[in-house]
């Protein structure tokens, strides 16, 4: 996993509520064997019409957010189906980070696990950074990982709260699995307890 | 030793499984029981075989393919779409090569791996159970602690038979009373929703409590359950009972004998413990259920059958507004338009929401000796192959077939849109599923959630109506 530690870039505003993971990406686009590629898949149905043409009234499709790193959007970003996909397509395109006032939990966590930082901030400092996004690139925002801050263009510095565990995966890029597996002692003699307390939990 | 604290059954369950607790209060979790479908598992797969590491327990995970595979007589002769097969196709070698159990697509046991876990005994009371599908949340009703996961999540459980898990916060949404005629668990759930909203439970695990949840049958937790992801709850629970009990008994994976009466005396230790602390309670009553159905794209966005589709300018804030007018031009709507004056084009039966024998008997029991309106595409999707017999052998299928329903093969069918069931742009559905998102049963498709009995209602009259005019004849 790509560390994360301090980004400077374009965001983009969506300022939708309850944006879900069929938004994110559509069911049709999940039968990739494949963790890459997905970007231009990223939020089909409104980037592209029925014919397959770009829709330029959509966000993405226009500059300068077709480089956009940020995204800022409203309540409970990233509801519904518990798809990698939508993190995975967010990070092809190029986002590595987004801003809601809270998240949906599976998207949440999905989230970290690929190098994404999901920001919470209230509702009013979302709508502050939603005009912010809106001034394009002439106004880009910083999100510093290091210092838990959001620096808005005007220089205002917005602290954020973030898991200690997952702030400490991030920056260093960690793998789960492999630190999970230094517990392999208490994973193994907890198994060896429920074998011998729930013998029908072993085939 | 200090007296024990009331514990809910969330908190039991938790507690019993937590391997190791680091120093930042992140649990090491072990989980007893890994569902494994087609859609969200190569890229598991993969970061396995490159890291070189086996999958830990092919005894606790089990295999099997729902997502992708279409639910007509095509299935017997291979899957048509390329890239379908090559999904289908990589499971069936990675189960080879990981030495994971698999149902294939052509055994009678196959199914929706939410209708199949209970179905066969593999989902327990007291278990944790997970699957990179939200909608793990179902095997919930059995008293497990069962939620959904992302692939990096599966690559993990894999591995490790693990998840590293923050605990979640406690929430009991009691429903009294008795659950009037023409309302079932679909009702329940739904009223749940459109009470607390779609993130109303984020953050909590919610167990399901009170009269009318009691007398549910399994079938009907299994649907309440299934959508407490819905309510955007990390789970749902509802503690096991005799009722959990007779229905686990014989099945194939669940303990026998000494092992069963043992695991049953484990079983009834886990209900939540009185003056245990919920930081989130909320209440119903049966009796203010009506049979609902969604109007928006969003679940909580529901109503009684009874009423009109709402109008914009009733909502207080200038964003919500806004967002009602553009979910009624998706849905093309009107404000004011009696929800049972919407005709329909498909009625869908189907999906880990309500796809049991009991659906398919509720659904029936409406349907029997009359005919589906003209002009109206209705199609029964039985949850398991297993589901399928039993319903063919009570004559299910032969009511559904006279009345002009088509009867097919299991699957998840056009709960997604990712197989060959789908709607087409503008296309009015009545669904059994569980979600109305825009595009979710395919682009522009508009969808309806509602019951498997007023899912049948809609059918015959060709628009969408209240279940209780079509009561059995």
């Amino acid at each position: 996993m790509k560390p994360f530690t301090n980004l400077t870039g374009i965001a983009a505003p969506l300022p939708k509520a309850n944006v879900d993971t069929d938004q994110i990406i559509p069911a049709r686009f999940l039968k990739t064997i494949q963790r890459s590629g997905l970007g231009r898949h990223l939020f089909a149905n409104f980037r592209f019409r029925e014919d397959g043409s770009e829709n330029p009234d959509f966000v993405l499709n226009q500059e300068p957010y077709r480089n956009a790193e940020i995204l800022v959007a409203f309540e409970n970003f990233g509801c519904g189906s518990s798809r990698e996909h939508a993190p995975w397509a967010l990070l092809d395109f190029g986002i590595r980070c987004v801003i809601a006032p809270d998240f949906a939990d599976i998207f949440h966590n999905n989230s970290f696990k690929n190098g994404i930082l999901p920001v919470k901030l209230p509702r009013e400092v979302c709508e502050k950074l939603m005009e912010d996004a809106r001034m394009g690139g002439n106004a880009r925002l910083t999100v510093d990982l290091e210092r838990k801050v959001v620096v808005r263009p005007n220089g205002e510095e917005i602290p954020f709260e973030v898991d200690a565990f997952r702030r400490h995966c991030l920056l260093n890029g960690l793998d789960d699995i492999g630190q999970t597996l230094e517990h392999k002692d208490s994973i193994d003699s907890y198994e060896a307890r429920q074998r011998s307390s729930q013998p029908w939990l072993y085939a | 030793m200090a007296e024990a604290r009331p514990r809910t059954l969330f908190d039991k369950i938790w507690d019993h499984h937590v391997v190791e607790t680091l120093p930042d209060g992140t649990a090491l979790l072990y989980i007893d029981r890994h569902l494994v479908h087609e859609v969200t598992s190569p890229q598991a797969f993969e970061g396995l075989r490159v890291a070189g590491r086996p999958v830990r327990r092919p005894d606790a995970t089990i295999a099997v393919v729902d997502h992708n595979i279409a639910t007509d007589a095509t299935r017997r002769t291979g899957i048509t779409d390329p890239e379908s097969r090559l999904q289908v196709e990589t499971l069936e070698k990675n189960v080879v090569e990981f030495g994971v159990p698999y149902i294939p697509l052509l055994d009678a046991r196959q199914g929706i791996v939410h209708v199949i876990g209970p179905e066969q005994g593999l989902s327990l009371p007291g278990m944790t159970i997970v699957c990179g599908d939200s909608h793990t949340s179902t095997h919930g009703a059995l008293g497990a602690l069962a939620f959904g996961i992302g692939t990096s999540e599966v690559e993990h459980v894999l591995a490790t038979q693990t998840l590293l898990q923050k605990p979640a916060k406690n929430m009991r949404v009691t429903v009294d009373g008795t659950l009037p005629v023409g309302c079932t668990a679909k009702d329940i759930v739904l009223a749940i929703i459109g009470k607390i909203g779609t993130a109303g439970g984020t953050g909590h695990v919610i167990e399901f409590a009170g009269e009318a949840i009691r007398a549910l049958d399994m079938a009907g937790r299994m649907t309440v359950c299934n959508m407490s992801i819905e309510a955007g709850a990390r789970a749902g629970m509802v503690a096991p009972d005799e009722t959990t009990f007779e229905y686990v008994k014989g099945k194939p994976y669940a303990p026998k004998g000494e092992a069963f009466e043992r695991a049953v005396a484990w079983w009834r230790s886990l209900p939540t413990d009185p003056g245990a602390h919920f930081d989130k309670e909320v209440t119903l009553r049966a009796e203010d259920i009506v049979p609902m159905v969604s109007w928006g794209t969003s679940p909580e966005d529901v109503l009684p059958i009874t009423s009109t589709v709402p109008n914009p300018s009733s909502f207080a804030d200038e964003a919500r507004q806004a967002q009602v007018q553009r979910m009624l031009d998706y849905m093309g709507l009107q404000a004011g338009q009696k929800l049972t004056d919407l005709k329909v084009d498909v009625v869908f039966i189907g999906s880990c929401t309500n796809s049991r024998i009991e659906d398919m008997r509720m659904a029936a029991s409406i349907v029997r000796g009359r005919k589906v309106a003209d002009g109206v595409r209705a199609m029964v999707v039985p949850g398991s192959g297993l589901v399928k017999q039993q319903a063919e052998a009570e004559g299910l299928d032969r009511v559904f077939q006279d009345a002009g329903f088509e009867w097919r093969e299991a699957g998840c069918s056009m709960c997604l849109g990712m197989n060959p069931d789908k709607l087409t742009p503008g296309q009015r559905c009545a669904s059994t599923s569980n979600r109305n998102f825009e595009g979710r049963q395919g682009p522009g498709g508009r969808t309806h959630l509602l019951s498997p009995a007023m899912a049948a209602a809609a059918a015959l009259a060709g628009h969408l109506a209240d279940v209780r005019e079509w009561q059995p004849q």
